[in-house]
């Protein structure tokens, strides 16, 4: 943890870093989409449409992880007081947003197909899937709408941790009201019950998506920094007058 | 430091009760809400019972929520909060009691006042006394919550929208848990277990809550 | 008042930094204060004079330095020793003059009865809403705080803004009396206070 809390130090590493990443993840998305596209077969009752599983699942899986990823960075800077740690959280927030509207999307598409109707709500992972999303919403508006950086960013930390534990309640309680107002006709989307056929294109494609976002992590942190140091020297500047 | 917190909440319920307001005006628009739904819905009872529970849930939650970006923004701009800051009362417990003031002035109030309203959409009067008790239980976490977005929000000019953004996802359980608990009672199953589980989340807000709001007041009061 | 102060106080700061909005407000700023001094504070706008006060009184942490009060009571912080009279002035405008206060006494620890509504001669005044109040009588009721239960420091940011010059004279005698029984005072002011100053704190370019 400590090599990479040097800002300096940190753009180092994520310079070198960078262009193996981006690699990996262009030849794991190759591998991954010839394996969901071409290779693996044709579900015995959903046809080619199960096809949007592999886009859809590892989006859902990344939107939730980034946002437990964020509330790591964000313990990390309310114990250590690390300014880093601030900025790994606030530049994986719009990311995880992206995954996660990505997911919604993939979701309805998928949705169409088999349930006749673009959404439902029944399906409790979407439903908590669509909250996640306003919880990323409201991450990324207290950052837009306090204008002091240290402020905002004592704010944003108590937020996402609120946030993170709420996630779980939420999670619960959507399972809970789905029990309640049980679906007859609902089929559930990616079950347990994947053939191996399946199975492997699925997890290359969720590697390339946690590499695709590490790698745009990197970039964002790198011109976060950029910005930083940026108000840094007008703020001299403006001292110094 | 009961006296002390004690001291707090009636100087809150006593500014409650001489600038008015708050109170007042979430029961007006809860009204409002109870004549707009009836009117986007159709006059049809069957389908209007059916929806009452929840849409009082609904319209009791809202109304709180609008109360929650001044609650702890007078103080803020006043200069109260720095002052109690550096007292020897846990400024968590500040938030507490203020909380705690915020609940006995505009929550609770609301959660007696709001079933009765529910005559009003057809809602099945055997229905009441657990929409009562469910709306009790529920309305501290609703406070609690309430909260959070407040200081979250105290020192912005406009935190308003902020505020719900951040609040409504936090009362999607409370919602399903009180709407659940008052309609449960007309199925097979009994309210019990939505009840217990109203309470659970109630006290985990009362964990988390002044513990948010007093990290969230101090950075503003930086 | 308690007459029986303890006369050992001694406040001490090594090297204080103050960041604020990203900035440096000032850095290695070091004093010492000790019991029955008056410490004056001085320094342009913007200089850091409010936000050492903060800092003093806890609400803004430093991000380097020391600071400790010597002799103090024990397992108290600077800030629970403290009162802080600053810009904003924490009355309540829709309660009155003697609501305001006596919630403060019982906040702060007090006691019951409420003596205080004399030091700023408010006794006229005592039952009447805060908002009717003019900026000057605004200023005593607030200044009035240091009078409802006991602080060994007193941190006081432009005191004397909106006061007339008698009120100015009752708050040099406060400030007087307290320093007489032991106490320590910090004041930021543009004006001259009229008391004379132990130790000079000189923030920023001098003026």
């Amino acid at each position: 943890m400590q090599q990479f809390a040097n800002p300096a130090r940190f753009l180092k590493i994520a310079n070198a870093a960078l262009p193996y990443i981006w690699s990996i993840t262009a030849i794991l998305f190759a591998i991954g989409l010839y394996g969901a596209l071409v290779t693996t077969p044709p579900d015995y009752q959903q046809g080619e449409t199960v096809r949007i599983m592999y886009v859809h699942v590892p989006a859902a899986w990344l939107g939730l992880f980034i946002y437990c990823l964020m509330g790591f960075f964000s313990a990390v800077a309310f114990i250590y007081r690390h300014p880093l740690a601030d900025a790994a959280a606030k530049t994986a927030a719009p990311l995880g947003a992206v995954f996660c509207f990505l997911a919604l999307v993939t979701g309805s598409f998928w949705g169409k197909p088999m349930w006749g109707t673009w959404w439902a709500w029944g399906d409790a992972r979407l439903t908590s899937m669509f909250i996640l999303l306003l919880f990323y919403l409201g991450y990324m508006a207290v950052w837009s709408s306090i204008d002091e950086p240290t402020r905002a960013a004592a704010i944003a930390r108590i937020v996402a941790l609120v946030g993170v534990v709420n996630v779980f309640v939420v999670k619960f309680s959507v399972n809970w009201w789905n029990t309640l107002h049980q679906p007859a006709s609902v089929i559930k989307m990616g079950g347990p019950s994947i053939d191996k056929s399946m199975l492997w294109a699925l997890l290359t494609m969720a590697v390339a998506y946690t590499m695709l976002f590490l790698a745009l992590h990197l970039v964002s942190m790198r011109s976060e920094i950029a910005a930083r140091k940026l108000r840094q020297a007008r703020l001299i500047e403006i001292g110094n007058r | 430091m009961l006296q002390q917190a004690l001291a707090l909440i009636t100087r809150d319920i006593v500014l409650a009760r001489k600038q008015g307001g708050g109170l007042g005006t979430a029961f007006g628009f809860i009204l409002s809400v109870m004549v707009l739904i009836p009117l986007a819905t159709g006059p049809d009872q069957i389908l209007l019972s059916k929806l009452a529970p929840g849409m009082m849930w609904l319209a009791l939650l809202l109304s709180v929520l609008l109360t929650a970006d001044r609650m702890f923004q007078q103080d803020f701009e006043d200069g109260s909060l720095d002052i109690m800051a550096m007292g020897k009362l846990p400024f968590e417990i500040v938030t507490l009691a203020k909380t705690i003031a915020h609940w006995i002035t505009v929550s609770l109030p609301l959660a007696i006042i709001t079933p009765p309203l529910g005559l009003l959409m057809s809602l099945d009067i055997s229905q009441l006394p657990i929409l009562i008790v469910s709306m009790i239980t529920g309305s501290l976490a609703l406070s609690l919550l309430a909260a959070i977005g407040g200081a979250v929000t105290a020192g912005l000019r406009r935190g308003g929208l902020l505020v719900s953004l951040l609040v409504l996802p936090l009362y999607v359980p409370v919602l399903i848990f009180g709407v659940a608990a008052s309609t449960a009672s007309l199925g097979p199953s009994s309210s019990t277990p939505a009840l217990i589980v109203l309470c659970a989340i109630t006290l985990m807000s009362l964990i988390i809550s002044p513990w948010a709001c007093a990290a969230a007041l101090k950075a503003y009061l930086r | 008042m308690p007459s029986s102060l303890p006369t050992s106080l001694r406040l001490k700061a090594e090297n204080l930094s103050c960041e604020r909005g990203g900035r440096l407000v000032f850095k290695d700023l070091s004093f010492e204060l000790a019991a029955g001094e008056l410490a004056a504070l001085r320094g342009p706008n913007g200089a850091g004079k409010s936000s050492l006060l903060r800092l003093l009184a806890g609400l803004n942490t430093s991000i380097s330095g020391r600071l400790n009060l010597e002799g103090g009571e024990a397992d108290t912080t600077l800030a629970e020793q403290s009162h802080y009279i600053g810009h904003s002035e924490a009355n309540k405008p829709a309660l009155t003059v003697r609501e305001n206060l006596v919630f403060w006494q019982k906040f702060l620890g007090g006691g019951e009865n409420l003596k205080s509504l004399s030091a700023f001669n408010l006794e006229a005044l005592a039952d009447d809403q805060a908002l009717l109040l003019s900026a000057g009588q605004k200023r005593r009721l607030a200044l009035t705080r240091l009078a409802v239960a006991h602080r060994p420091v007193w941190l006081l940011d432009e005191p004397t803004v909106g006061l007339d010059a008698a009120s100015l004279v009752i708050l040099q005698n406060h400030i007087r009396d307290h320093l007489k029984n032991g106490g320590m005072v910090i004041a930021a002011t543009h004006a001259e206070l009229g008391l004379k100053s132990a130790v000079n704190i000189q923030l920023g370019k001098a003026a």
